[in-house]
């Protein structure tokens, strides 16, 4: 655990007045408050370190400990008297934010020197509903093709979810209640999870349409047959025209991904044939290339 | 049948500690829908957490009704640029 500088953080000096603290604390929590910056990691783990810095430094019996022992804050002994009065004191003289108000947004640093609770709790005390959590959760394409069930644990909570099918890469579902819990008896946050999709190394997908690459060989692109497909909803036998051009396309109706919560709807399957050209030929096969080219 | 839930807006503004008069110029601007009933106002429960996030912009970041407009509609493009960003990769992923 090491020493956490407020002063440095908030761009203060140890003279500064209540007025360049506060001025200071609302400087850089319009930069970085969460409600300014959604899902964005970096600004909300600046805003912690803001609001903390504030919470000790706009509070004058606070801020007077720190000064006091900041750097020696390893001497738990010599807080020990000075943390039960702050346990029994139980007014708050923060002006900070309610997003942040949760014991596990302060460091370990400030739990060890203030203790647990030592947050204050508001100027307005007004009821406000928890932090929204935002998760992201992997999937490969096979498993957002079909409807399932996960556990997920978020903040030590285990949440049992139904994934619908066909949920696409980059997309967020909302789980009311499951965020962070309410402030002075406000309803909980809720939970956000984006979805990151792998890509297939077969099946590409774009929407609820599917697309795929197939190998024929010269011998049915010319003369036509039928070539047995894999697709993410089994094998399905396919006719191959005669003299099937090399890239073209075929689309399988209904055999694509399903649409998202549609039951029963699927996109496309669209096929581009790749003609392999014969390796490796024989004499015979040769002479007989030659016979056709002369034709 | 379509069920909605409506807050009274005077109950909200005693527990969140905030004067009508804001939610009043919210509602001037366009930013939040009222509901008047029987001379009474209600808020959609769906427009809550917007609400609350321009109470906390408001009255602890100190920010005026006219930057809430401006920062409201920059959210939203942000957010429209956010979905586009990702259908553009998910189309890009097809080249990859």
């Amino acid at each position: 655990m090491e020493f956490v500088d407020y002063y440095k953080i908030l761009g203060i000096d140890k003279t500064a007045t209540q007025k360049d603290v506060k001025n200071a604390y609302r400087k850089f929590a319009r930069k970085y408050h969460p409600d300014l910056n959604p899902n964005d990691k970096d600004a909300k783990a600046n805003f912690q370190q803001i609001n903390e810095a504030n919470e000790v430094l706009s509070d004058p019996e606070k801020r007077k400990k720190y000064d006091q022992y900041g750097k020696d804050w390893q001497h738990a002994d010599e807080f020990e008297k000075s943390r039960q009065y702050q346990s029994q004191s139980t007014g708050s003289h923060g002006s900070g934010f309610s997003g942040a108000r949760s014991g596990e947004d302060f460091s370990d640093f400030f739990e060890s020197m203030f203790g647990r609770g030592a947050a204050g709790s508001g100027s307005r005390q007004a009821k406000f509903r928890g932090e929204d959590f935002n998760a992201e959760l992997h999937l490969d394409l096979l498993d957002a093709y079909k409807t399932q069930k996960q556990t997920l644990t978020v903040n030590g909570r285990k949440i049992r979810i139904t994934i619908p099918a066909g949920i696409d890469n980059g997309q967020t579902i909302k789980i009311p209640g499951h965020g962070g819990s309410g402030i002075s008896g406000g309803p909980n946050g809720d939970l956000y999870i984006t979805f990151s999709i792998a890509n297939h190394p077969i099946f590409k997908r774009l929407g609820n349409n599917l697309f795929a690459s197939v190998n024929i060989d010269l011998y049915t692109a010319v003369l036509g047959g039928e070539i047995t497909l894999d697709t993410l909803d089994g094998k399905v036998k396919l006719k191959v025209a005669p003299e099937t051009q090399n890239g073209s396309k075929i689309k399988l109706k209904g055999k694509g991904f399903p649409v998202y919560k549609k039951e029963g709807q699927f996109g496309d399957l669209q096929i581009s044939y790749n003609i392999t050209i014969p390796r490796n030929l024989t004499d015979k096969q040769k002479e007989l290339f030659t016979e056709l080219s002369k034709l | 049948m379509q069920t909605e839930y409506l807050v009274s807006v005077d109950e909200f503004c005693i527990n969140h500690n905030i004067e009508i008069e804001f939610i009043s110029s919210l509602h001037q601007t366009g930013l939040i829908e009222i509901t008047s009933i029987k001379e009474a106002w209600f808020i959609d429960v769906k427009q809550l957490q917007q609400l609350e996030r321009f109470i906390r912009l408001y009255y602890e970041l100190d920010i005026n009704i006219e930057g809430i407009e401006t920062i409201s509609y920059l959210l939203q493009r942000v957010n429209a640029m956010h979905d586009e960003i990702t259908a553009l990769r998910n189309k890009l992923r097809l080249y990859e």
